[in-house]
This record gives structure tokens, C-alpha cells and sequence, in this order.
């Protein structure tokens, strides 16, 4: 991956799939994932492939990640934040479990 | 957010800040919504906090968006950042979320400016991880200072080269490019090149583009066919015709593009008439010359009623403004037709490139219509082209009934990906034209949100009398 | 390509290509004539419900009829996974209504007594929160408990409808898609039907297009009232399988989508979903199964039920043209199986028995 220079950006650590991350401040989590090397962001809810960011614009719904318990959140239309927990999208969302609503 | 504006503007794109900075400029209330951290859409995505250092690497072109951002933060716009619309009803009712919250909001004047998105471009494997579009890829690199070294760049269309040429600016190394602009296209693109001439400098600026691209020594390669993306879990090659040989080259990372279309979705769930363009290869909004769609108090400014591109969108915007102003009563006919003039006269032409563009990079039959039965056509439900084609066998007769057959179009992105590939896929089973079939019938919401921000609106009071 | 056949079915919605199929497997020639992709398809609208509890509490012919479908729903299930392959989601794991309070609850028990009292296999419980919730897990504390019956149980009505089309055709019947109806005319004994592309003669004729029925209707003299009444309906993302048992107002499809409905409009033809109705919708599914909130909503449409007057089925044979029957009700999913294995054979014998002269069209010629 190659970070074009830019003026210094602030860091910000968050997690994904258990692994610490290092992301720059405005990324979206698509973007700090992508610049750490995460190409696979999701198992589909259909039959189980491996699915990853497409469109980086929020309109094709394939970057769909788990943050912070929550499922299905395009991780290309959300910011990161220090502390944030990513997880793979694994199928179809399981309302029982996860964070409470 | 109040629950009422004078003029409600969706997106903040080109288009929609012009729109939204001359009403306000007029004493219009005016709320601006969008669903990105900034304003600038995508094309001028994150132009307000741009901090990569070398300016020449993005271009001037993009900064120009700089000055529709000041623009907007120095008038007195409500300007609504991360908020999604995901309804605009036909009597202007206006659905938005923001922080997992969903609330009405009504406005007499509505102008819809939610832009455009890449044209689907389904090949054998462009759901593999590491495929991405080539606008994708501007995007990482505009917001976030990212780019990927040795990608190849496969498709059509100005925006294809654009990116290719700013990662070059950038010292980042491409792998190859594979043109498939179709060889037949030039000679019907000659046609229409007299009336591209008032835009000789964007003429000029692409062919220099071009020839940076070749002058820098990796495979440019055109005249590309039968594009298969290989890999497992993720892609590791492609596999290319070239002049009737198999050719195959190794990639980690492919970025696709053939071209931008409306952005339609919400626009159509309003209700909006939508006709098919046969030129663009996608649906069209019918508008009038102040962009008012088929439903009155409902405008359709910039890409989102057709492609025109950054500067079109910019000068409709304006017009749908002035338009909106005098409807709501802020002001006389007179007055806006006068201001208007110039801008209606820069917008015609603007378009003169137009006709030239859209037969120049008018994409293959075979990347809008895979051959492959196995390709996958609805990319949220997995739906293969050969299932399209039975049911047609099948007799259905169009996108809506296909719901019947298969569940394309029912995912969460509502056909964006899929709409216009299976029209045409349908068309050219049923031996018509495309524009003989009917749009897939869309509805709010437009977004997906959650059931618990709709069990949680607040409803207005006479809303609650009839519920 | 033949313009004869033994039996025309103008309307290829549930109702219509039940009838066809019913016909066809009956070895009477058949063919469907169908307006088109857009036509005001009640099907869209169905919520795939295979439903007793609440069909024909005061009136038992409709309770009869409805048991009488029910109970034969595994046969036609059987018969379209047999010709087709495929799973039309057909389950029968028994059904619930869900009340969210204390007059709900008690309206509910004395609906299901009344029903009971004539309906004598009828079964169903009562089942207060605690009750139903090991019925329903994930069931939320603000619901006074709801009705059981063993008899309720679902399908997929989109598959449903394909499965018709594709036994009717696997059966050598024929499907005339985008044909509207234009004329129709008594020739001789038969009735020739033109469309904007050809003329059909058939000896029976079937009009089964729910809302466009009554104009069709009136071509060879009959009154079969209906109006169009909306119910929206959303569906969520695929979730992971939480419910299986259909209850009235939610029901989680086999593809892992949770249906929400409904309500019961007097808009006319408008189609279109309203935030009103939405927000109560979802503030009712919310309360049954509150980890929900959680579920993002991917589509939400309104569809028109095709509603009669009293809203039971309208069966009618034509008395002034014996050959001519119509068929509308809002019901095609629950009623498929009697359409198929019994309607049609009476349409195809010429007449139709007493037990559904109650459903004639007679019975609003005076109103």
C-alpha cells in the first residue's frame, strides 16, 4: 500500500478481527483497513464468499462489517474512532446476539 | 433540523451546493443534506480538508471545488453532514437518518442532487475481494492519501485514465491498463466531434492523459475482450482476449470502470418519470429547462437526471436555484430568468461535449450483457446471468416479475448494481429494445435503516392523525 | 401456435394461474392470459400466509373453504416440489396472532370461540406472555400473550405463483404474458377473447384478474364487485434464523428476510408507503421481538388486496353464459390448494356446488 504524503494526520488505533490497526485520522474504517492490507471484509449471508469493499461509496453495500457489536455497517461510509472493534460481517446479521439495540 | 424549510436540497455534490448557496444568497431557508463527513460529492470528495501536499498529484480540476465549499461555508445554509435520506415522499416529505435517529422533515421546494455512480461492470469474478472500481480507488486517494501500487486498470471512459494519470503524478507504478474501449466507437464518436469542439481544452487535456500513460512503459493494452477475473477468496489474475489470442497477466488488485450513470434511486422512489436513454445506456429524468421533474416541487439537478459531468452539474444547480427560488415565491419570474440566462446558455455549452463522450466510450455489449452464464449479475443475492436469461425463457417480462424467478434486486443496495444489466440482459432475450422495459419499481427507503430509528420517529401531528 | 383451447384464464396472479394449472392437470387445454410486468399484482402484496385462525369466524362456508385448503396445502406443495425441484417454502409449523394488550387478548379468545363453535376441527390456545414466549423466543415483555393454532403455516407467495406458472406449462397449458384483454364475446357455445395481438375461442372462461375482474366482468353481463384496498409490508435484511413460526404480522422467509406488516387502506390504486403507517408498523414489531430494533429494513412496498364488499371470495358462474366463471379474493396463498384440486374441477365439470353458493356474486345483486 502506498500513503501518498500528505500534512500530518493525528493516528488513531482501532481493532480488527482481534489485531490492533493503526488508521489516520478521516479514514473510514474501509480505508484504515484497506491501508493495513484487509482486503476480505465479510463472508456473504447467500453462500459464504468472501466479499470486500467495491464501490468506496456507499451505494453497493459489499463493505458490510461488524463495529462494536453492531452488524452490516458500511465500513465505507463510517468514520474510525480510537478504540473502535471491527469485526467480519459472517453471514446474516444475528439479532439475538451482539450489541443491545 | 427545523421540520420545515423553504427549499430542501439532497447532496452536496457539485450541483447541490451551487443550488443550495444561491438560494440561501436570495433569503431562501434552505437545509442542505448529505451523507458524507464534508461536502464536494465525489467528485470533489474531502476538497475541503484536502491534505495530500503535492497539489499537482489530484490536479486543478479538483480543486475547483474548493471554491463551491467556501462558498457554502460562508453563506447561511443548514448544512446537515453524515445524514442519509432514505425517503422523499411525492408531497415532499423528507426522510432522513443521522446517528441512528430518523426524523420528517417537509419542505416546499425539494431539489435532488445525489449524483451518479459507476456503471456496473459484471465480468467473471468482479466480486472477489480486491476488485474495486476505479472511482473507488479515487476515492481512497482523495480521502484518505491511499493508493495501491500495481493495479491493473481495466474498462472505459475519461475517468478511468483520469486516475491512471494521477497515480503516475503520484510515483505510484501501474501494472497495465486494459482498454476496452470498443475500436468501432472512434469512427461513430467522429460524428458528433464538431459539437465537442467548445470543449476543445477537455479534448486536449485527455488525449495529454493518454499519452503520459503510454509514455510510461507498463502494458497498455486496447481493443481488451472477454475479461475474466481470477482467484478463490480473492484476485490473483486476469484473463484477457486481445486480437483472438488468450492473453493472462497476474493482479492482486483491479480497479474496473466503464463509465457513470444516474444515481436514480431516490429520485424514482419519489415517483419521478424516468425514460430510457439510449445514448447513456441508462435512465434519464424527465425534466423541464428548470430541472423540475414529473412531479411538481420535486427538481432533479447534476448527474443524478443524466451525465453531464462536474461543470454541467455545477451550472444546473444553479438554474434548479433560481428555479426553486421563484416557486416558493422568493422570487419574480423576470428576475430569474434573467439571472438564470447565463447560466442556461454556459450549460448548453457545456453539453456539446456530450454526444461526442458517450459514443467515444459507449461500453461493449459484452461487459453490459455478460455471455458467461455464470457471472454473477445481482451482486447482493449472488443471482447468476444464466438464472436471468431462464426466466426470461421462463416468460417474464421484465425486472419487476423477475422477483417472481429469482431475488435480484431485492438486496440491500436496491438494484444500483444490478438494475441496468439485467434490462438489458431481459431486452436482449426478449429480442426489444431496452427502453420497451420497465424500470424495477423502487420504493422507500431508499437506504436501508434500521427498525428501531423507524419504530422511533417522530411523527408531525397531522401525520399521527392518519396513521 | 393455437388460438383454441378448452378453458381461457384471463389473469395470471395467484388465483388465475391456480385455476389454469387446475384446469390443465384437469386435461382440459389451458391457457392464461396475463396483462404484464406491472400489472396491480395482489401477489406482491400477500403476505405468504396459509391462514385458518382468523378466515370466516362468522361465516362458516369460508371457514369451511379455508379448512379445506389447508388441508390439502401439502398435496399442491408436493405436487409443484415434484414437477418443478423446487422449495417453495411450504411449512406448516402451525401459526400465531400475537396480542399486544388486554382487550386484543380478549377480543382474540372470543373470535376464536365464535369460529370454533361452527368449525369443529378448528383447534387453537390461548396462550398468555410467559406461554408464548417458549413458543416465540425472543418475545418482548410489553405483549399480554397471543392465539395458537396447529393449523396455520406459510409459503413463499412470489415462488408460489412462479411454481404455478411452471406446472401449468410443465403440463402442456400455455401462459399469453403481456396480453390485455380487450373484448369479450359469446361465439356459439364459446367465448372468443381478444387482445391487442390475437383472439383466443375457449369453451370455459375463467376471469381471475383480481382488480381489473369487474371490467371484465361486465363484457358478458356480471356484477363481481371488488375494490382495491393497500396493506404495506417491509422486510428486513437477512437475519439469522430466529423465528419459525409465522405469526400474523411478522414472519421470517426462509431466505432469513423478517416480513412486517400490515395495515388496511382506503387509498384507491396508490401503492405507495407512507411514514405513518411504516413507524407503526415497525413500533408494533418492536415491542413483539424488541432485538429487532437492530434489523436494518431493506424494502418496503404497498400492495392492493382485491377486496369484495364483505371480504369473503366471490365465486361466480355466469347464468347468462354457463361457460363463463369468475374468481376473486384476497386470500390466493391460503386458498391455492382448493383452487387448484377442487375449483377447477367444478369449473370443469360446468358448475359449481351448493357449498360455495354462499361465495356467489348473487349474493351483493340486491345491495
Amino acid at each position: 500500500m502506498s500513503s501518498i504524503e500528505r500534512e500530518d494526520a493525528g493516528q488513531i488505533i482501532i481493532e480488527f478481527e482481534g489485531q490492533p490497526v493503526t488508521a489516520q485520522e478521516g479514514d473510514t474504517v474501509a480505508a484504515a483497513l484497506l491501508r493495513a492490507g484487509y482486503w476480505t471484509f465479510r463472508m456473504t449471508a447467500v453462500n459464504g464468499r468472501a466479499r470486500g469493499p467495491f464501490c468506496m461509496m456507499g451505494v453497493c453495500f459489499d463493505c458490510l462489517v461488524e463495529i462494536d457489536g453492531l452488524a452490516n455497517c458500511q465500513a465505507c461510509m463510517t468514520d474510525v474512532q480510537a478504540g473502535m472493534r471491527i469485526k467480519r460481517q459472517q453471514g446474516a446479521n444475528d439479532i439475538s446476539h451482539g450489541a443491545a439495540p | 433540523m427545523r421540520d420545515h424549510y423553504d427549499i430542501a436540497i439532497i447532496g452536496a455534490g457539485p450541483a447541490g451546493m451551487t443550488a443550495a448557496t444561491v438560494a440561501d444568497k436570495h433569503g431562501a431557508s434552505v437545509l442542505l443534506v448529505d451523507e458524507q463527513p464534508e461536502a464536494g460529492g465525489q467528485i470533489y470528495r474531502a476538497v475541503g480538508r484536502q491534505t495530500i501536499k503535492d497539489k499537482n498529484i489530484l490536479g486543478p480540476d479538483y480543486y475547483i471545488g474548493r471554491g463551491l465549499v467556501s462558498e457554502l461555508d460562508d453563506s447561511s445554509v443548514e448544512y446537515v453532514n453524515g445524514a442519509t435520506v432514505w425517503q422523499v415522499s411525492e408531497d415532499r416529505e423528507i426522510g432522513v437518518s443521522r446517528d441512528g435517529i430518523a426524523r420528517l422533515i417537509k419542505a416546499d421546494q425539494v431539489i435532488i442532487a445525489t449524483g451518479a455512480q459507476e456503471r456496473p461492470f459484471p465480468v467473471p469474478g468482479w466480486t472477489l475481494p480486491g476488485v474495486i472500481n476505479a472511482g473507488g480507488a479515487q476515492v481512497l486517494l482523495k480521502s484518505s492519501g491511499v493508493a495501491v501500487p500495481d493495479a491493473v486498470f481495466i474498462g472505459t471512459g475519461p475517468l478511468l485514465y483520469l486516475i491512471a494519470y494521477q497515480y503516475i503524478k503520484a510515483g505510484v507504478p501501474i501494472r497495465a491498463i486494459l482498454d476496452t474501449t470498443p475500436q468501432a466507437n472512434l469512427l461513430r464518436a467522429m460524428a458528433h466531434l464538431p459539437g465537442a469542439l467548445g470543449q476543445l481544452g477537455a479534448l486536449i487535456k485527455g488525449r495529454r492523459w493518454i499519452k503520459r500513460l503510454r509514455a510510461e512503459g507498463f502494458p497498455f493494452i486496447k481493443g481488451v475482450e472477454g475479461i475474466k477475473l481470477m482467484g478463490e477468496d480473492a484476485v490473483s489474475g486476469v484473463e484477457y482476449q486481445h486480437r483472438g489470442q488468450s492473453r493472462q497477466i497476474e493482479a492482486n488488485t483491479v480497479f474496473l470502470h466503464q463509465g457513470v450513470v444516474p444515481n436514480v434511486n431516490l429520485a424514482m422512489s419519489a415517483g419521478c418519470a424516468h425514460r430510457w436513454n439510449e445514448a447513456q445506456l441508462c435512465w434519464h429524468a424527465q425534466t423541464d429547462a428548470w430541472a423540475v421533474s414529473s412531479i411538481p416541487g420535486i427538481a432533479i439537478a447534476g448527474d443524478g437526471g443524466g451525465i453531464g459531468g462536474a461543470r454541467a452539474a455545477e451550472l444546473l444547480g444553479w438554474i434548479a436555484g433560481y428555479g426553486a427560488l421563484h416557486r416558493c415565491g422568493r422570487m419574480d419570474e423576470t428576475e430569474r430568468n434573467r439571472l438564470a440566462q447565463p447560466f442556461q446558455r454556459a450549460y448548453g455549452n457545456e453539453m456539446g461535449i456530450r454526444p461526442f463522450l458517450d459514443a467515444m466510450f459507449r461500453p461493449e455489449r459484452q461487459f453490459r450483457i455478460p455471455e458467461d452464464d455464470s457471472t454473477i449479475v445481482c451482486r447482493c443475492e449472488e443471482v447468476p446471468a444464466g438464472k436471468v436469461r431462464e426466466a426470461v425463457d421462463l416468460g417474464c417480462l421484465g425486472p419487476n416479475q423477475l422477483k417472481s424467478f429469482s431475488r435480484c434486486g431485492m438486496g440491500p443496495c436496491q438494484g444500483r448494481f444490478c438494475g441496468l444489466t439485467v434490462n438489458e440482459i431481459i431486452a436482449d432475450g426478449r429480442g426489444v429494445p431496452a427502453a420497451e422495459i420497465d424500470a424495477m419499481r423502487l420504493r422507500p427507503p431508499v437506504k436501508p435503516l434500521m427498525l428501531g430509528e423507524l419504530a422511533d420517529l417522530a411523527l408531525q401531528p397531522e401525520q399521527t392523525a392518519k396513521g | 401456435m393455437s388460438t383454441n383451447y378448452d378453458a381461457i384464464v384471463v389473469g395470471g396472479g395467484l388465483v388465475g394461474s391456480a385455476i389454469a394449472y387446475g384446469l390443465q392437470r384437469q386435461g382440459l387445454s389451458t391457457i392464461i392470459l396475463d396483462e404484464g410486468d406491472i400489472a396491480y399484482r395482489a401477489a406482491r402484496g400477500n403476505f405468504g400466509l396459509v391462514w385458518v385462525q382468523s378466515k370466516g369466524i362468522d361465516f362458516p362456508p369460508y371457514a369451511q373453504w379455508t379448512w379445506q385448503s389447508a388441508e390439502s396445502w401439502s398435496e399442491l406443495n408436493a405436487e409443484i416440489n415434484a414437477i418443478t425441484g423446487e422449495d417453495i417454502g411450504y411449512r406448516r409449523p402451525g401459526g400465531a396472532e400475537i396480542c399486544i394488550n388486554a382487550e386484543e387478548f380478549e377480543a382474540k379468545r372470543e373470535n376464536m370461540l365464535r369460529l370454533s363453535s361452527h368449525a369443529r376441527h378448528f383447534k387453537f390456545e390461548m396462550l398468555d406472555r410467559k406461554a408464548m414466549a417458549d413458543l416465540v423466543p425472543g418475545l418482548g415483555p410489553d405483549v399480554a400473550g397471543g392465539c395458537y393454532s396447529p393449523a396455520d403455516g406459510h409459503a413463499n407467495p412470489l415462488l408460489l405463483l412462479r411454481g404455478l406458472h411452471q406446472c401449468l406449462l410443465a403440463k402442456g397449458g400455455r401462459i399469453d404474458n403481456g396480453a390485455m384483454v380487450t373484448a369479450i364475446q359469446r361465439r356459439g357455445e364459446a367465448f372468443a377473447v381478444a387482445t391487442a395481438k390475437a383472439e383466443y375461442q375457449g369453451a370455459r372462461l375463467v376471469l381471475a384478474a383480481g382488480l381489473g375482474t369487474p371490467g371484465l366482468a361486465a363484457m358478458i353481463g356480471m356484477n363481481v364487485p371488488v375494490r382495491p384496498q393497500r396493506g404495506q409490508i417491509m422486510v428486513t435484511e437477512r437475519v439469522k434464523p430466529f423465528l419459525s413460526l409465522p405469526l400474523s404480522r411478522v414472519r421470517q422467509t426462509v431466505e432469513g428476510g423478517v416480513q412486517l406488516g400490515d395495515s388496511k387502506e382506503e387509498v384507491g390504486f396508490n401503492e405507495g408507503t407512507t411514514s405513518s403507517v411504516m413507524n407503526r408498523i415497525a413500533n408494533r414489531a418492536v415491542k413483539m421481538f424488541p432485538h429487532l430494533r437492530r434489523a436494518n429494513v431493506v424494502r418496503a412496498w404497498g400492495a392492493l388486496r382485491v377486496m369484495s364488499p364483505d371480504g369473503y371470495p366471490i365465486y361466480a358462474r355466469s347464468e347468462r353464459h354457463p361457460g363463463a366463471f369468475a374468481a376473486v379474493c384476497h386470500s390466493g396463498v391460503t386458498l391455492a390448494a382448493a383452487h387448484v384440486l377442487h375449483l377447477a374441477g367444478y369449473i370443469a365439470e360446468g358448475a359449481l356446488p351448493e357449498t360455495l353458493a354462499p361465495m356467489s356474486e348473487r349474493r351483493f345483486n340486491n345491495v
